[in-house]
């Protein structure tokens, strides 16, 4: 059996059908099993509190929102390589996720920072680059609704997922230098040098459920940018 | 190959020179931008000292980003970008002219004029130097990764909005570099770091951009 075999739609769409069901249960077995861990196991925080259980939620969603863009880059470039119509789908079924994540990461990260750091936001360089991400995934988005040829809107898509994946880096480490030019370290996010073995356990469940859920909203999506285009 | 690439900066620049009125508008446009910002937030010297860095580049940003939707676009109206994709000069030294020519237009006039707004905003006369040396390294990358933008966004519906929604976040290191640039020697700090990675953005962005602006032309023309 060749792995190409399954890039071609029509043999994906029923592929991804049955697996769809498998992620999403693996999804929430996983974070009922985090959760449980996160809330009622993992113990309170000596500095901060219960307050410090919403990185249940807030790291796993921020590793994805990093994550995705790289996976969703490097669809795009597989698809511009090898002109496969599957690439450019899976790349506009992964957006919307990463968008979610991000905008999660930033929500949950500033409800954290009321009681911590006594703001919703501060400009510091984490929360600055997620920022920015969350518009790199609103551009791609915006970019792909704006054109109407789907073979069109993929190669444009799949064209600014790369530069913006090449500039991410470059991004990031300018938002750093620029905080520690006007900000100092006003702000540090304070954190015990080693984590109790259960706040990790809850934090990886949460992190491994975020990545099924990913992967079975991916397919179903794929399945319908499928039906859509290929009718 | 050179000659192509000449030809056609000229070319641009008599076409931009033959409607000196668009120039004129993107400049008129940032001296107004600039403007606008002490009326908002009020005259106070120290408080102007200290944003002038920031808002003369965020004005240039938004200066620089006004007249990429007409980049391509009357080329591609009257049929020259596709002869010019058909033509036997390759595409990314065609991309590079035309980046080079929009900052030749836009970002050129930026930093001759921006000392004007700088003493506006009683910024030290010695940070001029600094400050016009931001803008001469920094606005060819607006111009290159911006016409990435406009080659994308070519031929579509609401594509000057769209257009600004994908070009500016990746402004944001040279708004960080050029302003961060300014900020440090008025705090009497070398600022040669800054310029050094303005430069390095700027090899970066002259060596790179032009392939993903011929990728995109190609894309959207096809």
């Amino acid at each position: 059996m060749s792995w190409f075999w399954y890039a071609s739609p029509q043999t994906f769409y029923p592929l991804a059908g049955r697996m769809a069901p498998w992620f999403a249960g693996a999804a929430l077995l996983l974070a009922v099993g985090g959760l449980y861990v996160g809330l009622f196991v993992a113990p309170t925080d000596a500095q901060q509190g219960e307050v410090y259980r919403v990185i249940y939620i807030h790291v796993p969603a921020a590793w994805m929102s990093m994550f995705i863009y790289v996976v969703m880059a490097g669809w795009a470039a597989l698809g511009l390589a090898f002109n496969t119509r599957l690439s450019g789908m899976m790349a506009s079924a992964l957006a919307p996720t990463g968008a979610l994540f991000t905008f999660i990461a930033l929500w949950t990260g500033s409800l954290w920072g009321r009681p911590t750091w006594g703001t919703y936001w501060v400009w510091d360089a984490r929360l600055t680059s997620e920022l920015i991400l969350l518009f790199l995934y609103l551009g791609f988005i915006a970019l792909q609704a704006a054109i109407y040829d789907p073979r069109r809107a993929d190669r444009a898509g799949a064209l600014l997922a790369i530069v913006g994946a090449v500039n991410i880096p470059i991004i990031h480490y300018s938002v750093v230098w620029w905080n520690t030019l006007h900000q100092g370290a006003s702000v540090s996010v304070t954190r015990a040098p080693t984590m109790a073995a259960q706040m990790l356990t809850g934090m990886l469940l949460m992190a491994l459920a975020f990545w099924m859920y990913t992967i079975a909203v991916t397919l179903v999506r794929v399945r319908c940018i499928i039906r859509e285009r290929e009718g | 190959m050179l000659d192509a690439a000449c030809c056609l900066v000229r070319r641009d620049l008599l076409l931009a020179w033959r409607r000196r009125s668009d120039v004129a508008t993107a400049l008129l446009f940032f001296v107004i931008v600039a403007s606008l910002f002490p009326l908002g937030v009020g005259a106070e010297p120290n408080l102007l000292r200290a944003i002038a860095p920031g808002v003369i580049w965020v004005a240039a940003l938004l200066s620089s980003m006004l007249s990429l939707s007409r980049l391509f676009a009357a080329d591609h109206a009257d049929g020259t970008l596709e002869q010019m994709l058909l033509g036997a000069s390759p595409l990314g030294v065609i991309a590079a002219a035309k980046a080079a020519a929009h900052w030749i237009v836009s970002g050129l006039p930026l930093a001759v004029i921006a000392p004007l707004i700088a003493l506006q905003y009683g910024l030290a006369p010695e940070l001029y130097g600094v400050l016009i040396a931001t803008l001469l390294l920094g606005t060819p990358v607006l111009s290159l990764i911006g016409a990435i933008g406009a080659a994308l966004t070519l031929g579509l519906r609401g594509g000057g909005v769209l257009l600004s929604l994908l070009v500016l976040p990746l402004y944001v290191p040279v708004l960080i570099m050029g302003a961060g640039a300014v900020d440090m020697a008025s705090a009497g700090v070398d600022p040669a770091g800054r310029l050094l990675l303005l430069g390095a953005m700027l090899v970066f962005a002259a060596a790179f951009a032009p392939w993903a602006i011929a990728a995109a032309l190609r894309i959207s023309i096809e």
